[in-house]
């Protein structure tokens, strides 16, 4: 279970966008029409997307009533997901992988880049407001380890100059481009090997 | 070690491209209306035939497991569900499945559906797989412009259609029955069995809950012959398998093989051996962070496939190798194993939920040399307790890395013990309080 806290300032209302209606009556098309509450997950999503990543408690209570529950089990399901923001992040959020595998290969070196170049609290905007951090658990790419995710995409591969190269454009608001960042294709067995992991993170 | 030929998941690295006209290239969706036409029986004996053991981690027969939906449908639909919540530390093979081959999967899923009665099928995704999400819609979309799905489905009279559906972080998902929960729009908390999902199961439904891999190798068997796929590996543990190799090796890579081929063979072959050399291997996870780890003893002859590894008090579980060397401290890894399972228990269950954290806080001590000798006992005693005692194998899979770690290395932990506390607590909190909270101030 996640520890998540609840923004303090929060918007008094919330409405889907036209765009975002359109979607949700698609999403719910999906399902059987006595079991719209499957929809919730889905929905959860829409109102994140559309509040700068996070979800405002307002947006609970419109999905609540938009799928008729009860406001406490939306509440709950936006608790126990780590996925949904309750407070607002960066607008590049960097989530770094620190499960063992990760781990095994230097993960805790990019947690120390991301307090130093970032913010030296999780959770916690930069200075200029537009990044913040976070450790995770495993997110399924352990091949390319270590590796971090920032907003939808998966940087892989990383050592701590790669790492510093992404940080440092991300905070000019510049993100560079995901994928590996030791020029290797997907997940195949390299034909240039590392020596000794002297090339480790 | 397997032949070219055999190999099913030939796009595995996308050397050759994920889209549908270039898997129908690799043979998708060829004679899939006559594999239809040939009948729910036929199909179902031909899995069993291949002995097809489930990829999800608990090696269920396939073919089994699909006998179990029941055979005519009744007053309630059917639906088939995929588990692709894949969130198992060590394991990455159903991504790379859903973003190089998901016609792949999506026509074994149109067979499954069709086995099993169902018109209806639900990939469910971890959210971190957004962009694999996309793309699999993506090949979806092609599937049914080609009429491969929706209406009268590849000509086969009959009707069928995929939904994705996507987690949202949470790792217990990757339980059937909590997938199943958290589909319906709950939170994700396993659910006591029986009633099996075959029976009641998504929306009180049948339901038949597959793994990515499981279902993708469904099509290729069907095409080439159970007693083909048996061919391949040992008795009881055959046809091929995603390994995902990472952690200390020189190469860590995802590969295909057959079942039955030795680890250190996997290890030097293809992710380059353990960095420092084989000599330098400490301990291999063999089957994701759940199952107990190997020291270099068992290592250096051990096969991997089900029953050999069950053998040695471990088990292939998803087949995600982490291999640990003798530059890392062991007790340091296994701790932060423990608090990815404090983090992740769903807090249905007291033994989990409490559990869970007092094997996390007591590694930690160890890690940090400030336990005392009555802690190894209390630590094996906390392990005994959850095992056995909650609702889903979650419990399981947190006690069982621990045991294996107070089975192999329990010199290493005790050379880090006292028989007195370094520290003597002024505050003496009880175990009730969840003390990590009161260090870090946020309780």
């Amino acid at each position: 279970m996640s520890l998540k806290q609840v923004h303090s300032e929060q918007p008094k209302e919330f409405k889907f966008s036209n765009e975002n209606l359109i979607k949700a009556e698609e999403i719910l098309k999906r399902y059987p029409e006595k079991n719209r509450k499957s929809a919730v997950m889905p929905f959860l999503y829409l109102a994140q997307r559309q509040n700068n990543n996070w979800i405002p408690l307002a947006a609970l209570k419109y999905i609540a009533k938009y799928l008729s529950m009860p406001y406490i089990s939306v509440y709950e399901i936006a608790t126990f997901y780590t996925m949904y923001n309750l407070a607002p992040v960066g607008k590049h959020f960097v989530q770094v992988c620190t499960t063992t595998p990760c781990l095994i290969r230097g993960a805790d070196k990019i947690v120390k880049l991301c307090k130093e170049k970032i913010s030296p609290n999780e959770n916690k905007l930069s200075k200029d407001g537009i990044c913040s951090w976070m450790e995770v658990e495993c997110l399924g790419a352990c091949v390319s380890a270590p590796m971090i995710q920032i907003n939808d995409d998966y940087y892989e591969d990383l050592d701590e100059k790669s790492t510093i190269e992404i940080l440092d454009s991300l905070i000019k608001d510049k993100p560079l481009k995901p994928g590996s960042y030791r020029g290797r294709k997907n997940t195949a067995p390299e034909k240039k090997q590392l020596k000794n992991g002297e090339n480790y993170a | 070690m397997l032949k070219p030929e055999d190999k099913i998941f030939t796009n595995l690295y996308n050397e050759l491209g994920w889209e549908i006209d270039n898997s129908i290239k690799r043979n998708d969706w060829k004679e899939t209306k006559n594999i239809i036409s040939k009948g729910r029986e036929w199909i179902i004996n031909e899995v069993k035939t291949s002995e097809l053991r489930g990829r999800g981690g608990a090696g269920f027969s396939t073919g089994l497991k699909w006998s179990f939906a029941p055979k005519e449908v009744g007053s309630r639909p059917h639906y088939l569900v995929i588990n692709a919540d894949e969130s198992e530390p060590g394991t990455c093979k159903d991504r790379d499945i859903l973003r190089f081959e998901p016609q792949k999967l999506i026509e074994g899923c149109f067979i499954a559906g069709y086995a099993v009665n169902a018109h209806i099928c639900y990939i469910y995704i971890r959210g971190e797989y957004l962009n694999e999400g996309k793309r699999l819609q993506e090949a979806i979309n092609q599937a049914y412009k080609k009429n491969f799905l929706g209406k009268n489905a590849c000509g086969s009279g009959w009707d069928f259609d995929i939904h994705i559906h996507y987690g949202a972080g949470a790792y217990i998902c990757g339980e059937e029955t909590a997938l199943l929960e958290s589909m319906e729009g709950n939170k994700g908390q396993p659910r006591l069995k029986p009633p099996f999902p075959a029976l009641v199961g998504l929306y009180g439904c049948p339901t038949i809950v597959n793994n990515v891999e499981t279902i993708a190798v469904v099509p290729t068997i069907l095409r080439r012959g159970g007693k083909w796929f048996a061919s391949i590996g040992k008795p009881k543990n055959t046809g091929t398998k995603i390994f995902c190799i990472s952690g200390n090796v020189n190469s860590p890579c995802n590969v295909e093989e057959e079942m039955g081929i030795s680890l250190k063979e996997l290890i030097e072959k293809y992710a380059g051996g353990v960095v420092g050399g084989w000599e330098n291997l400490q301990a291999v996870i063999p089957g994701g962070s759940s199952m107990p780890l190997l020291s270099k003893k068992i290592c250096d002859k051990i096969t991997m496939d089900f029953d050999s590894l069950i053998e040695n008090k471990s088990g292939l579980g998803t087949a995600g190798i982490v291999v640990i060397n003798k530059d890392q401290d062991i007790v340091s890894c296994m701790a932060r194993i423990a608090r990815f399972y404090k983090h992740e228990s769903c807090g249905q269950c007291t033994p989990c939920r409490e559990g869970s954290g007092w094997m996390w806080r007591i590694l930690d001590r160890v890690a940090k040399r400030k336990a005392t000798f009555r802690d190894i006992d209390l630590l094996s005693d906390v392990t005994k307790q959850i095992e056995g005692h909650t609702i889903c194998a979650f419990g399981e899979g947190s006690a069982w890395p621990v045991q294996g770690l107070l089975r192999h290395f329990r010199k290493e932990i005790e050379s880090r013990c006292r028989e007195e506390p370094l520290i003597k607590k002024k505050i003496d909190n009880p175990y009730l309080v969840d003390q990590h909270l009161l260090e870090n101030k946020n309780a």
